[in-house]
């Protein structure tokens, strides 16, 4: 067996060769080995590492014994202690965060929460009702544009604007959402491809409202509010969030309030809804469901989240552009979502850390990161195609009468 | 021509498939508390005819009545509140829900709790089986069990008109004979009215008290199913005789 892995690594690495050559070797008038023969070094060990796990399975085998997985044995672990002492550890490591790290890794903490929002939201339309937006992207930049218009013409704040930016997030999800309903598959994901890309075009080219590619800026903070009894009476005190910590705080509970939120619509009538049209749509309607407003809603409470991170997100760098809503960034939360384990909410929340830190720690590797972030994807499909965390069916109201009836 | 004893009557229904003519003017009385079936060959329109009566394909011209009430223009939810009910064919039930999920969904439209509660248990004396697959998922369950659970799914709504599609397709004979009985069953304890779609005609207009014979969209025969079963016409063409 050994000997037919090697022969397969030879022939992958010649193959690997012959194509990262031309693509890596030449720069402009010069031909550089090294770079080739690093990545290549990075693709060999993985591709070694694979026949290393493999030759450790197949002895394991040997023995008759089926160890479980190991996501499983940690999974099992956890579940010895009540759930609160987990959550609660988790929540006391969330907020205690700030305090030993350095802002730089803050930064990355805010993004990987922002995403975890984006993870969740986009859950509900592909993980629970199974309709697969490519352009999910497009309603975090609706969120992130109404604040900041609405800032910048209006004056109004932060607070003023979420409901405003909500509520035409949920709008944009239908009007996105009504045409494609009766689409299935692979037409609704170039149809909402196609939506997510002409929501950045307009803004790119809509020069008088949006300000073009130069995008807007100078929006201000989330502000929180605070009473005093001064001199001169009392007054509400306002905080704006500049630090990076405060921000750091103010998107984990917006994270914790979108968990909350994706957590109850799951084990709701809605939820179990979603998950029949996901499975079935014709049985779905034959049961009674209103597929067609239960789809919308999908689409519009999937924007809504997306517009509530958009919103923080324009506040928190008091900037937005165009290209930060590129169709990279809807791939990203899809995989976040397929990454974690469609429909597991732990799941997308440790996916969306793996996903968003991992780019940050293979900064060194320069314009190969991306290549390791691929190479990730990969090997995790290929290893746990099921997920991170994959979620488990609920087992309500299953207790006593389980047990077989007994046979006369 | 009302019939005042109908539940459901079907008054010239077309329906088109984009070009395709598939129903082309049906029409039929089923009365409250009996057994109707309808038989024909493949591609005679019998699916598209349950589908059109629950909405899911809309009829083009005609009129559908419940309870003497249009229907024909309602969306399937709406339908499925009167107290229509039917089993897709194919047992499509949902693979990665549990049984008792799938029970659940097929009262998706009541809030009655404690009654859905005795429906449930009414289910789980008219097949057992699904008891113990409580807490499977559905899409690993036999081929029988899932004709059940798509049968006992449609009966959490507690209907007053129970349309099956094709119960016996891909089952073997003598679970064929199991899953009639308990048709047969189901109509004698809630006196629900059942319209049975069926390729085995045999079996059907045996357990039947109406049969309707369908071909190419239309309703060429209709008669007591005790005389269907004699006619030499349906002999011929679906009895192999």
């Amino acid at each position: 067996m050994i000997q037919q892995e090697l022969k397969k690594l030879l022939v992958y690495g010649v193959f690997l060769a012959i194509i990262l050559t031309p693509m890596l070797g030449f720069r402009s008038t010069t031909f550089e080995p090294g770079r080739v023969l690093k990545t290549l070094g990075i693709f060999m060990t993985i591709l070694v590492l694979n026949i290393v796990v493999k030759f450790i399975r197949s002895q394991k085998k040997d023995d008759g014994k089926k160890k479980k997985p190991w996501t499983e044995v940690i999974g099992e672990r956890i579940n010895r202690y009540p759930k609160v002492y987990t959550l609660g550890g988790l929540l006391a490591l969330a907020f205690a965060f700030p305090m030993f790290a350095d802002n730089y890794m803050i930064d990355v903490g805010i993004t990987c929460l922002i995403y975890v929002c984006l993870g969740l939201g986009l859950n509900i339309v592909v993980g629970l009702c199974g309709l697969l937006d490519l352009g999910y992207i497009a309603f975090y930049a609706v969120g992130a544009y109404t604040y900041s218009l609405l800032n910048l013409t209006f004056g109004l704040s932060f607070w003023a604007a979420l409901p405003l930016g909500i509520v035409l997030g949920m709008i944009v999800g239908c009007i996105i959402g009504y045409p494609t309903l009766k689409m299935r598959g692979d037409y609704l994901a170039i149809v909402t491809l196609g939506f997510g890309e002409i929501v950045r075009l307009v803004l790119n080219n809509w020069d008088s409202l949006t300000a073009g590619p130069n995008g807007l800026f100078g929006m201000k903070r989330p502000a929180l509010y605070y009473p005093s009894f001064g001199e001169d009476g009392f007054t509400w005190v306002t905080y704006y969030l500049k630090s990076l910590p405060s921000l750091y705080y103010f998107i984990l509970v917006i994270a914790i309030l979108t968990m909350i939120g994706v957590r109850r619509l799951d084990n709701s009538r809605i939820g179990r809804a979603w998950i029949a049209i996901r499975e079935d749509e014709v049985a779905a309607e034959l049961s009674g469901v209103p597929t067609i407003w239960i789809k919308l809603l999908a689409y519009a409470l999937g924007a809504g989240f997306a517009s509530v991170a958009g919103a923080f997100f324009a506040a928190k760098l008091s900037y937005t552009n165009p290209n930060f809503f590129l169709f990279m960034e809807s791939c990203i939360v899809l995989c976040i979502v397929v990454l974690g384990g469609v429909g597991s909410i732990s799941g997308i929340v440790v996916a969306a850390f793996v996903l968003i830190a991992a780019p940050e720690v293979f900064r060194g590797l320069e314009n190969f990161r991306m290549l390791a972030f691929g190479g990730i994807m990969t090997t995790m499909m290929i290893l746990k195609p099921e997920g991170l965390i994959p979620a488990s069916r609920r087992r309500r109201e299953l207790h006593a009468d389980q047990e077989p009836p007994p046979k006369d | 021509m009302t019939n005042p004893q109908a539940i459901l009557e079907l008054i010239d229904v077309h329906t088109y498939y984009g070009n395709i003519h598939a129903l082309k003017g049906i029409s039929c009385s089923i009365s409250k508390g009996e057994i109707a079936c309808l038989i024909g060959a493949n591609g005679a329109g019998k699916s598209t005819t349950l589908m059109t009566i629950f909405g899911v394909q809309r009829a083009s011209q005609g009129k559908i009545l419940f309870n003497g009430k249009p229907i024909q223009d309602l969306k399937p939810e709406k339908v499925a509140a009167l107290g229509v009910s039917q089993t897709p064919e194919g047992r499509q039930i949902f693979p990665r829900m549990s049984t008792y999920e799938n029970l659940e969904m097929g009262a998706f439209l009541r809030r009655d709790k404690d009654e859905v509660q005795k429906d449930l248990e009414w289910v789980f004396s008219l097949f057992p089986v699904l008891k113990d697959r409580m807490g499977q998922l559905g899409g690993t369950l036999s081929g029988g069990e899932q004709q059940m659970l798509a049968i006992g799914r449609a009966l959490m709504s507690r209907p007053e008109l129970l349309l099956l599609d094709e119960p016996s397709l891909g089952l073997a004979p003598k679970l064929v004979e199991v899953i009639f009985e308990t048709i047969q069953q189901i109509n004698q304890d809630s006196g629900t009215t059942i319209f049975l779609v069926e390729q085995n005609a045999n079996m059907a207009l045996g357990i039947s008290d109406t049969g309707y014979v369908m071909e190419t969209g239309k309703i060429v025969l209709t008669d007591k199913s005790s005389v269907l079963l004699e006619s030499e016409q349906v002999k011929k063409a679906y009895l192999g005789e």
